[in-house]
């Protein structure tokens, strides 16, 4: 139960070894995807944040980027600024900088323009690229993983295959003394009880139905009952009976161990084992706060077929469904379909999913990666937008 | 052994069928990396469940080893189970 990764001076480990473009506000996206675009081995973080937000919002960009800065997987950032953005340069440069990578800054105001600041940019991801091409791996142990886990495009076969595979996964993770990270809070609703009981101590369970309760408020607050009419008619049709079960199919993903802490969007878990991290379940957001949260490989289970995937943690696709498997073959990593049709265990297939998660932290390409499908990154704030 | 329904914690006392079943069909079903025979008493389509052991009601319903609802009628071993025998415990506003 091995792989290859890049031990950083914090001790990290990452999975790949990237130099970071980071743009710190959404003005100087173009530039930063522009830099990244010309240098082979450097990729880009945009987002749409970083100007006429609350306070706590820019509270949140700043720590945001600080832990994608911070990624295992990256061997070094350039941030990229405009110049008058809210966003605190400094604070994040130094924030990064405290794993001992290199960090450098350039802004576009300053530089004088796009295509001179592209200029420079490139030449210093160029030399930053080099520097970090010649980086070596080590061999690296399952408690090297910090796992992220998500489930997009549901259906019938998810809950039955590739979320409890995914359990199996992260159970073998945490017993080696690996991160497990479960966010998308919003699948909770309807067995939040039941996560809660989850948790290590009363103070973690209590955490875990505050987080609900928030997330559903904030829903409320605008008129939607996030309750209400679940399981819908088709799950219904399709076999879901309860509320609870619905929830149960996808937090089966997280597996059966104690659930150690809860986390904020994208904070650095500080302890190790299986850990809840409050995230909504829309891909750019909950990928960009695994990321954050430092995360090295994600395993998502996606029933009909979701392609996303993010700059620079690889995404492990997995399908339950044989005709997703067939019709979406480009973007899926995996088949548990074999469990569907009653000729693999899930022991089987969670064993099976460890070994890939492996292979793909040695290097092994993901289908995000390979068909380019990388670029489902936001960060997660509260708004409005003023 | 091609399994026909799946468990997904032992504890459970419904599977879920891989595939469309019918009335007196036996059952193979997964627990783990064993198999268990059950005789359907109804029709169960793919992705409904049925009791693997009689549930009366009153009972709660295990499925991820956790508690998903509550039998609102005697359900027998091999019968289907959903909506028209159970009731979650998280729909009533009087619940915790």
């Amino acid at each position: 139960m091995e792989f290859q990764g890049y031990r950083r001076p914090d001790g990290q480990v990452g999975t790949r070894n990237y130099v970071g473009v980071l743009s710190t506000v959404v003005c100087a996206n173009e530039v930063a995807e522009d830099i990244a675009r010309q240098v082979d081995g450097a990729v880009s973080f945009t987002h749409h944040q970083g100007c006429c937000q609350t306070p706590l919002d820019i509270q949140r960009v700043n720590e945001v980027l600080i832990g994608l800065g911070s990624n295992p997987n990256l061997a070094s950032v350039l941030l990229v600024s405009l110049g008058c953005e809210s966003t605190a340069i400094q604070e994040v440069a130094d924030g990064i900088r405290k794993t001992g990578k290199r960090v450098e800054v350039i802004g576009l105001q300053e530089t004088g323009g796009a295509a001179r600041t592209r200029a420079e940019g490139t030449l210093l991801v160029q030399n930053m690229v080099a520097e970090a091409s010649v980086m070596k791996t080590e061999t690296c142990g399952l408690s090297d993983i910090v796992l992220g886990m998500k489930c997009g495009s549901s259906d019938t076969t998810q809950g039955l295959s590739a979320t409890p595979a995914i359990g199996v996964a992260s159970d073998m993770i945490v017993e080696a003394g690996g991160i497990s990270i479960l966010g998308e809070v919003t699948e909770f609703i309807g067995a939040e009880h039941i996560v809660a009981r989850h948790a290590a101590t009363q103070e973690v369970g209590d955490q875990i139905l505050a987080l609900v309760e928030r997330m559903e408020n904030r829903a409320k607050a605008v008129g939607c009952d996030m309750r209400g009419g679940q399981p819908t008619g088709g799950n219904i049709k399709g076999g879901l009976t309860t509320i609870e079960e619905k929830s149960l199919g996808a937090i089966a993903k997280a597996g059966s161990a104690p659930i150690q802490a809860v986390y904020e969007y994208g904070v650095r878990p500080t302890v190790k084992g299986l850990v809840v991290m409050d995230s909504p379940g829309r891909e750019p957001e909950i990928l960009t706060g695994l990321a954050a949260a430092g995360c090295n490989v994600i395993a998502f289970a996606t029933g009909r077929g979701a392609p996303q995937g993010f700059p620079f943690v690889p995404v492990v696709k997995l399908t339950g469904n044989a005709l997703t498997w067939e019709r979406m073959h480009d973007h899926m990593d995996m088949s548990v379909a074999g469990v569907i049709e009653g000729t693999e265990s899930l022991p089987e297939a969670g064993d099976r999913l460890v070994k890939r998660i492996l292979e793909v932290a040695s290097g092994a390409r993901t289908r995000s990666e390979i068909t380019g499908y990388t670029r489902a990154m936001d960060i997660y704030v509260m708004g409005p937008v003023i | 052994m091609k399994r026909d329904a799946i468990v997904i914690k032992k504890q459970d006392n419904v599977a879920t069928a891989l595939r469309n079943l019918e009335r007196n069909d036996v059952a193979s079903v997964g627990v783990g990396d064993e198999t268990v025979s059950v005789t359907l008493v109804d029709s169960v389509e793919f992705g409904h469940k049925f009791a693997i052991r009689d549930i009366p009601a009153g009972e709660d319903i295990l499925k991820y080893g956790e508690v998903i609802g509550r039998a609102t009628a005697d359900i027998p071993c091999g019968a289907h189970a959903h909506v028209q025998n159970i009731e979650s415990l998280r729909g009533r506003g009087d619940l915790a």
